[in-house]
């Protein structure tokens, strides 16, 4: 790992003028996608921020009919959190889903939504819910805050603060995960509310997306059958040495298909 | 080169300092200064678990923390189960029940499955393959892991009953 300087600040306002007076500073949160890149050196800050000590950026709470989620909760925490499960329990098995147990116990919601890694979970669930990204600065809306291959709309040095999550009717997350990491190979991620239904599809393309003409339909009829009118076209999806695009492209129908059966079946 | 700083966290119940570069990870500062060679190192990428520690109650791939983060933190790793002279449970179900080959992974298993069952003192086969997923061993095929988390479970138990 190339050589750095540290810091941990108590307070927001600190973290970020320590960014602004950093040549390349970069924040840390859980470290669990920031270190290994580091360790590659595909980054090379010159400061990390660290941000275990900002409280304010960590806990759950209830904000009206939305579930509120600091930055810095860890995944095992959004997992075992009774009000996540009682306000979007598909929420709380997503990241249950994520990684392993040790990954869980240190990686964050903020940092898994800056980094936007193709085969990332939460993405699905922002753009799956209609989520509103809080930062430093501003709110973005969730249709808004994934750009591209790991691109978002965050400026620089912009800092997320929390995640609102709308509480809707149902919601269920279906992934098919990679054997080795858990990262998923297709998650869709599939809501039914009162501004109608969603489907955001994550492992998929080089960037989470919605499906809007299936939205459509499922919005006119809700049934599993529904989906098989629709697919992702092999040439838009991912080729790697988890999968061939034809399966991707096959597994995102499949994945869509059990998410709504769940949900009709009330066994989310 | 940036400043080095001194870290100062519990060690199994020891107080100790570590002077470091921000940049060194945990487990090198274990292994290599503070001569706690338990936990090992697998892959470095954050896959394996051989490196896992218990942070502030937490199970942890030790490759993928720095030292810096662990200022005041209580550290266990595997070098605190034995207590004067007598295994823990976990080393004991280990032994007898041939939860190990060549025992590279074993530090790491015991070390999970303590937290383990800390939050879940009677957990199923399925439950406990979920809550040691993070842990890879390249011998035994886990049966005689998951046996041997249940060995130690069930003496734990009858323990404290
Ligand atoms: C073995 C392994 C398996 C994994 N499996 C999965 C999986 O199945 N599914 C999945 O979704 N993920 C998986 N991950 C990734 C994991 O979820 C990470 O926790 C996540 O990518 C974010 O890491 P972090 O919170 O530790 O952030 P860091 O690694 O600390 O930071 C990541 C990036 O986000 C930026 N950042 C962090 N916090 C903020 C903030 N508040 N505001 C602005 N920028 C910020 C950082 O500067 C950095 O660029 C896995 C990781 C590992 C090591
Ligand atoms: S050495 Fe840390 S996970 Fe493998
Ligand atoms: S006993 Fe050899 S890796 Fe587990």
């Amino acid at each position: 790992m190339q050589d750095f300087s540290y810091q941990r600040p108590a307070a927001l306002t600190a973290a970020i003028e320590a960014f602004e007076q950093a040549e390349d500073g970069r924040f840390l949160a859980g470290g669990q996608t920031l270190l290994p890149v580091m360790k590659h050196r595909l980054a090379t800050p010159s400061d990390l921020i660290d941000l275990a000590g900002i409280s304010d950026l960590e806990g759950i709470s209830i904000a009206g009919s939305a579930l509120s989620i600091g930055a810095m909760t860890t995944h095992a925490r959004v997992a075992s959190a009774a009000e996540v499960h009682d306000a979007i329990p598909a929420l709380a098995k997503l990241a249950g889903c994520i990684g392993d147990p040790h990954v869980r116990n240190r990686g964050t919601l903020g940092g898994s939504i800056a980094n936007n890694d193709p085969a990332a979970d939460y993405p699905a669930a922002v753009a799956g819910l209609n989520a509103t990204v809080y930062t430093d600065r501003r709110r973005i809306a969730g249709d808004d805050f994934f750009t591209g291959f790991f691109e978002t709309a965050l400026e620089e040095g912009e800092l997320i603060t929390r995640v609102e999550f709308p509480v809707a009717a149902a919601a269920c997350y279906q992934k098919f995960d990679d054997p080795a990491s858990g990262y998923a190979v297709v998650g869709v991620f599939v809501s039914r509310g009162s501004q109608g239904v969603r489907v955001a599809v994550t492992g998929a393309t080089p960037c989470v997306f919605r499906m809007r003409d299936l939205e459509a339909a499922l919005n006119r009829k809700f049934t599993p059958e529904t989906v098989s009118g629709f697919c992702v076209p092999e040439e838009e999806c991912n080729d790697d040495l988890h999968a061939t695009a034809a399966y991707r492209s096959h597994l995102v129908g499949v994945m869509a298909t059990r998410a709504v059966a769940a949900i009709t079946d009330g066994e989310m | 080169m940036a400043k080095k700083q001194t870290v100062s966290f519990t060690l199994n119940g020891t107080q100790v300092d570590v002077v470091v570069e921000p940049r060194e990870l945990l487990i090198h500062s274990l292994r290599e200064k503070l001569q706690h060679t338990g936990p090992h190192i697998g892959c470095e990428t954050s896959h394996c678990g051989a490196c896992t520690v218990d942070i502030d109650g937490m199970s942890v791939k030790s490759c993928t923390v720095l030292t810096v983060q662990c200022q005041d933190a209580e550290v266990l790793t595997i070098e605190g189960f034995e207590q004067g002279g007598e295994l823990h449970a976990l080393q004991e179900g280990f032994t007898q029940e041939h939860g190990l080959q060549c025992g590279y992974c074993t530090p790491g298993m015991i070390t999970r499955a303590y937290r383990l069952l800390k939050e879940n003192p009677s957990p199923s086969e399925e439950e406990i393959r979920y809550w040691m997923a993070g842990n890879l061993c390249r011998c035994t095929g886990y049966q005689n892991i998951v046996k041997a988390v249940q060995y130690a479970a069930n003496k734990l138990s009858s323990a404290s009953a």
